[in-house]
C-alpha cells in the first residue's frame, strides 16, 4: 500500500506493507543517512524526526507516518553541519557510522532544552550508542555547540 | 612540525556528519539479489539430507545453495599474511554445522522478504551430535569438532591436532624457571578467567559482489583486509585471484572483528552462480551470535619475588576457547604471554604455556588487544595482589620492576625496546588521578568508600618481520598528488594521519592530496588494518614513498632549469645542490627556481615529461611496543556492592603523536572498551550452546550515562623506526582498565576477583564472604 507524507519538506509517497518499519522505508525513499544498528531499538542510530519530534525509525512502522512530517538528517544539512564541525574538530566522528542519530538527537535536544547540565544532557543523549569514541569526544563537541550557538 | 601532532581534523569528516552514502549498504545496487543464511539451531550436527526444492519454486528465489554447491576445498578466513597461521579448516558450506548460528544453506532472492521466506521453506534433516560447550574438557573429548583429514595448517610448530580439537598447543621459556622459583622468597598465584566479548562495532558484518564488464568478481566490503580477502576469496570460491577485485567504502568500525572474512563469501558465490548483483547484510544478531568474538580464557599465574618485591619469575598457563574454527586461534594466544610478561623483563627467568581448544560455540578471533588484553589482565592482577601481600604501593613495585628503554625483552623475542616513556607514563597518571592522596580508599559515608586501582600495559606495532606496506605519491598534472595505501581506515583516521605524514614530507598544504580508497585493483598491497600496524608501518611506508616523490622532483625541476644538462635520464646530479619548499624547486647557488605546478604541467604535457610517482615499501624487524599506565577510581556501595568507575586516567607512550585528536579519542574509546569488558559485556549461552545475549538489549556495551570521566595524557617517547618517531597506539588503550578496576575492587572492599566481567553480584557474593570468614 501507498502512504503519503512531507519527508524532509517535500510531499513524498512511499510504497511500504503493513510490517514496513520507518527505517526501511526511509531507506528505501534514498535517506541513507539513516542507520540500522540494532533492529531492537537500543542503540539510536535510526533516530529521525517525526512531526519535529526525534523517534527510532527502527521501531516505528512506516504506516505511522502518514500524513506526518518526518524530517532525516538530509533535511537538516545546514544545522547538521554547524553541529558537525563541532564534532569532527573533537574528532568525535571516528567511524561516523552513529553520526547521523546522534546529531539528530543533538539538533533536537537543543530545541527541546534551555541551558542544559551536563548530566542533562549525558541522559537526553543516554540512548545514542557509539562504540568507537567513549563519548567523551561527543560530549567536549556538544558543549562546543551550545557555546557556539548560544 | 606542520602537520605531525597537530589536531587535523579528519579529511572525511564532513561527508561522514553530513550522512551522505558511503558505507557498503549505501552503495549496494537497488536491485541486487538479497542473500540471507539458514543457520543452524543445533550446536552441531550433521546434515544428513536437505530439501530445497519447495524453497527453489518460491517466485523471486534466485538460488538455493548449500554444501553440495560450494568447492570442497578448506580454507581459512583469517585476514592474515600468506602462509596463513590459521588453519584450513573452513568450507564456504559444510555438510557439518559446529556452533549455532553457522550457516547451512544460503538463499538469495528479489528482496528480503521472499529470502526469508524461502529460508522457511528449506526442509533440513539433522542428525544432531553431542556438541563441546566446556573449553576446559575440550582437549582429548571424544567428541571432535573437526573430525576429517584434509585438515590444515600451514606450521607444524603450532602443534594443531584436529583430532584431539587442539587448535595450538605449546611452551615458550627462558633463564631457568624451576631454580628461580626455588629461590624466590614468595610465589604468589593466580587463577584468572576472562569472558568472550563482542566488538560489536556499529556497522555489522556487510558485503556485496557483482561482476564487470571483464566478468571480474568485484566484492565491495567493509573490511580491514582488503587484500586478504581477495586471496582468501580466490581459495573458496577456486577461481583465480586476478579475476577478484576488493574494494573498501567507509566502515562503521571493526576493532578486529572485520579482520576476519564473514560476509563475503556468500554473495559472492551467488554472484559467480546467477550472474546476478548480490548483498549480505548481517543484521545486530547475526553479527553477535555469527561473526567473531574475544577468546574466551582460562589464564594461570604464578609470580616469584623476593622480599623487597624483586620479581624473579613469571609463569602464564593459558587455555583458550577457539570456538568452532580457527581463526587467528594460533596467533592471538601468543600474545597472552608475549605481550604481558615483558612488562617486569628484569624477572631471570618466565614460562609461557598456552592451549587453544576447540568447541561448539561461535568463534573466536581478533578484538583489539588481541590476546594481550587477557594476559595483561591475568597478569597485572597477580602483579597488584602480590604489591598487597608485600605492603607494597603497587606503584613503588612496578617502579622497581618494569621494563625499560634500551633493554633487550627476553619474553618478546629478544626485540630492543628502543623507545620507552612508561616512567614518565606512570608518575604523570598518579599525579593526575590524586594516587598518593586517594590509595587505598577512602570512607565517603557510612556504606559508601571510593577507591583506586592502576594497572601498565603494553601491546605492538605491527608483526614483526611479517607486516609489509606499499605506498604510492603520484604527481598529477596539475600539481597535487594522490597518495595510495592499501591500509584500511575503519574509522581509525588512517587516511588522515597517513596524508599528514605524506604532506609533512613533500612541505605541501593537505588540500593537495587526494586520498585514494582502497582497491585491490590499483592500491599497493598492505595486509590491512590490523595489529596496531598502520600507524608505524604503513606510516613509514608512506613516508618512504613522500621522500622518493620529493627527489623525484627535484630532478625533475633541475631538468626543467638546465635542459641542456640534463639530456639522458643517467645524468648525474647533486640533489643538495637544490632546495625544496613545497611549492618550488630552487637551484641554490643561482636561485633559479621552477614550481612544482610548472614541473607538473610540464611533465604532463611535453614531450620530454615523465610520470612521477614516489613509491616506499616498508616492513620491520621489530614491533615497537607502545607502553600505558592506567588508572582507574571507583565508587562502591558495600551493601549493593554496585560500584562506577568514577574517572579513569589513562597516560600513553605511543612514540611521537601524529594526530593529538585522533590519539585521543582512540585511547578515549579504547579505555571506554575496557570498561565494558571489565564491568558488564559478557558473551552468554544457555546449556544447549545457543548465546542467549544477541543483541544489544541482552549484550550491554557501556553508553554515555555509564562513562563517567575518561582522562587521557600522553608522554611522548622518539621510536627510531617509526616515521616521525611514531608507535602504535588503536590496541594497547583497552588492556588497562580490567585489573585496575580489579585492583579498586580490591581497594574497597577487600575482594579480589579474577573472572571477568566484574559485576556487583560478584562484588556483593565476595563481601559476603568475606563477611562469614570473619566471623
Amino acid at each position: 500500500m501507498v502512504i503519503t507524507l512531507m519527508l524532509n519538506g517535500e510531499k513524498r509517497q512511499l510504497d511500504c506493507r503493513p510490517d514496513t518499519m520507518l527505517l526501511e522505508a526511509l531507506r528505501d525513499a534514498g535517506c541513507k543517512s539513516v542507520k540500522c544498528g540494532c533492529d531492537t531499538t537500543n542503540c539510536g542510530l535510526c533516530t529521525v524526526w517525526l512531526d519535529g519530534h526525534p523517534v527510532l525509525s527502527c521501531s516505528v512502522p512506516a504506516m505511522r507516518a502518514a500524513g506526518r512530517s518526518v524530517t532525516t538528517l538530509e533535511g537538516v544539512q545546514a544545522e547538521a553541519e554547524v553541529f558537525g564541525r563541532c564534532l569532527i574538530a573533537e574528532g568525535g566522528e571516528q567511524c561516523g557510522f552513529c553520526s547521523p542519530g546522534f546529531i539528530m538527537n543533538v539538533l533536537a535536544m537543543k530545541q527541546e532544552l534551555k541551558n542544559p547540565s551536563e548530566e542533562e544532557i549525558a541522559r537526553y543523549l543516554e540512548g545514542n550508542l557509539c562504540r568507537c569514541t567513549g563519548y567523551m569526544s561527543q560530549m567536549r563537541a556538544v558543549r562546543r555547540y551550545l557555546e557556539v550557538e548560544a | 612540525m606542520r602537520y605531525i601532532s597537530k589536531p587535523v581534523v579528519k579529511v572525511d569528516g564532513l561527508s561522514l556528519v553530513l550522512g551522505r552514502p558511503l558505507y557498503t549498504n549505501d552503495l549496494a545496487p537497488d536491485h541486487c539479489l538479497v542473500v540471507k543464511a539458514l543457520r543452524s539451531p543445533y550446536p552441531y550436527a550433521r546434515i544428513r539430507s536437505i530439501d530445497t526444492s519447495r524453497a527453489e519454486k518460491l517466485p523471486g528465489v534466485a538460488c538455493v545453495l548449500t554444501y553440495k554447491d560450494v568447492p570442497k576445498v578448506r580454507f581459512t578466513n583469517a585476514g592474515q599474511t600468506y602462509p596463513e597461521c590459521s588453519a584450513y579448516d573452513r568450507l564456504i558450506l559444510d555438510e557439518y554445522v559446529r556452533y549455532v548460528g553457522d550457516e547451512a544453506a544460503l538463499v538469495a532472492a528479489v528482496d528480503e522478504v521472499t529470502a526469508v521466506k524461502a529460508l522457511k521453506l528449506i526442509k533440513v534433516d539433522y542428525e544432531v551430535l553431542t556438541p563441546v560447550l566446556d573449553y576446559h574438557t575440550a582437549a582429548d573429548n571424544p567428541v571432535i569438532v573437526h573430525d576429517y583429514d584434509d585438515y590444515f595448517n600451514h606450521y607444524p610448530s603450532f602443534n594443531a591436532d584436529n583430532k584431539r580439537n587442539i587448535v595450538v598447543d605449546g611452551i615458550d621459556e627462558g633463564g631457568d624457571v624451576e631454580k628461580a622459583f626455588a629461590e624466590s622468597a614468595l610465589i604468589e598465584c593466580g587463577t584468572y578467567e576472562t569472558q568472550a566479548q563482542q566488538q560489536a562495532m556499529m556497522e555489522g558484518f556487510r558485503s556485496y559482489t557483482y561482476l564487470d564488464q571483464n566478468d571480474r568478481l568485484v566484492v565491495v566490503t567493509s573490511t580491514q583486509v582488503p587484500f586478504h580477502t581477495r586471496r582468501s576469496l580466490a581459495r573458496a570460491l577456486q577461481i583465480p585471484q586476478s579475476r577478484i577485485r576488493v574494494v573498501k567504502p567507509r566502515i562503521g568500525g571493526g576493532f578486529g572483528a572485520k579482520q576476519t572474512i564473514v560476509s563475503e563469501y556468500y554473495p559472492a558465490i551467488v554472484t559467480l552462480k546467477t550472474g546476478k548483483p548480490a548483498k549480505m547484510i548481517y543484521d545486530r544478531h547475526e553479527t553477535f551470535t555469527s561473526g567473531n568474538t574475544r577468546h574466551q580464557m582460562y589464564l594461570n599465574v604464578r609470580v616469584g619475588a623476593e622480599e623487597d618485591g624483586t620479581i624473579n619469575v613469571i609463569e602464564v598457563d593459558t587455555l583458550s576457547n577457539q570456538g568452532a574454527y580457527g581463526e587467528h586461534g594460533t596467533t592471538t594466544i601468543g600474545l597472552v604471554g608475549h605481550k604481558s610478561i615483558p612488562l617486569y623483563n628484569q624477572a631471570k627467568a618466565f614460562r609461557f604455556r598456552f592451549r587453544g581448544v576447540y568447541t561448539n560455540m561461535e568463534p573466536a578471533a581478533a578484538f583489539r588487544g588481541y590476546g594481550a588484553t587477557q594476559g595483561i589482565f591475568a597478569l597485572e592482577s597477580t602483579i597488584n595482589s602480590l604489591a598487597h601481600r608485600l605492603g607494597m604501593d603497587p606503584v613503588a613495585l612496578r617502579e622497581k620492576n618494569m621494563l625499560r628503554e634500551g633493554e633487550i625483552m627476553k619474553a618478546y623475542y629478544n626485540e630492543p625496546l628502543n623507545s620507552s616513556a612508561l616512567d614518565r607514563c606512570i608518575s604523570r597518571g598518579r599525579e593526575m588521578i590524586g594516587w598518593d592522596e586517594k590509595y587505598p580508599c577512602r570512607k565517603i559515608s557510612e556504606t559508601r568508600v571510593r577507591s583506586v586501582g592502576m594497572a601498565i600495559a603494553m601491546q605492538g606495532s605491527g608483526i614483526a618481520g611479517v607486516d609489509t606496506a606499499g605506498a604510492v605519491i603520484k604527481l598529477n598534472d596539475d600539481g597535487a598528488y594522490t597518495l595510495q595505501i592499501g591500509a584500511t581506515d575503519m574509522g581509525t583516521g588512517c587516511d588522515t594521519t597517513m596524508t599528514q605524514i605524506a604532506a609533512e614530507t613533500l612541505q605541501a598544504d593537505m588540500d593537495r592530496f587526494i586520498i585514494a580508497q582502497v582497491d585491490t585493483d590499483v592500491s599497493p598491497f598492505d595486509p590491512g588494518s590490523y595489529a596496531s600496524s598502520t600507524a608505524y608501518v604503513t606510516g613509514m611506508a608512506v613516508y618512504k614513498a613522500a621522500c622518493d616523490l620529493k627527489s623525484k622532483l627535484i630532478r625533475a625541476g633541475a631538468g626543467m632549469l638546465h635542459p641542456e644538462r640534463f639530456t639522458s635520464p643517467d645524468t648525474p646530479f647533486e640533489e643538495e645542490d637544490y632546495l625544496f619548499d613545497g611549492n618550488e624547486v630552487t637551484e641554490a647557488e643561482t636561485g633559479l627556481h621552477v614550481s612544482v605546478r610548472d614541473i607538473a604541467v610540464h611533465c604532463a604535457g611535453t614531450n620530454d615529461g615523465d610520470y612521477l610517482i614516489g613509491k616506499g615499501f616498508n616492513s620491520s624487524p621489530i614491533s615497537p611496543p607502545p607502553l600505558m599506565a592506567g588508572f582507574a577510581e571507583i565508587e562502591m556501595d558495600l551493601e549493593t556492592g554496585r560500584y562506577d568507575v568514577v574517572d579513569f586516567v589513562g597516560v600513553v607512550d605511543c612514540g611521537t603523536i601524529l594526530n593529538s585528536n585522533l590519539v585521543r579519542v582512540q585511547t578515549e574509546g579504547g579505555i571506554a572498551q575496557g570498561i565494558g569488558l571489565a564491568m558488564y559485556e559478557d558473551v552468554v549461552y544457555n546449556s544447549r550452546g545457543r548465546m542467549m545475549t544477541s543483541s544489544f538489549m541482552q549484550y550491554k556495551i557501556p553508553n554515555r550515562c555509564d562513562i563517567k570521566k575518561i582522562r587521557v595524557a600522553f608522554e611522548s617517547s622518539y621510536e627510531p623506526t617509526g616515521p616521525y618517531g611514531a608507535k602504535s597506539i588503536g590496541e594497547i588503550v583497552v588492556n588497562t582498565p580490567a585489573p585496575a578496576i580489579a585492583d579498586a575492587i580490591y581497594n574497597a572492599c577487600g575482594v579480589r576477583l579474577t573472572t571477568l566481567p566484574m559485576t556487583p553480584e560478584k562484588v556483593l557474593m565476595g563481601i559476603m564472604k568475606n563477611k562469614e570468614n570473619e566471623n
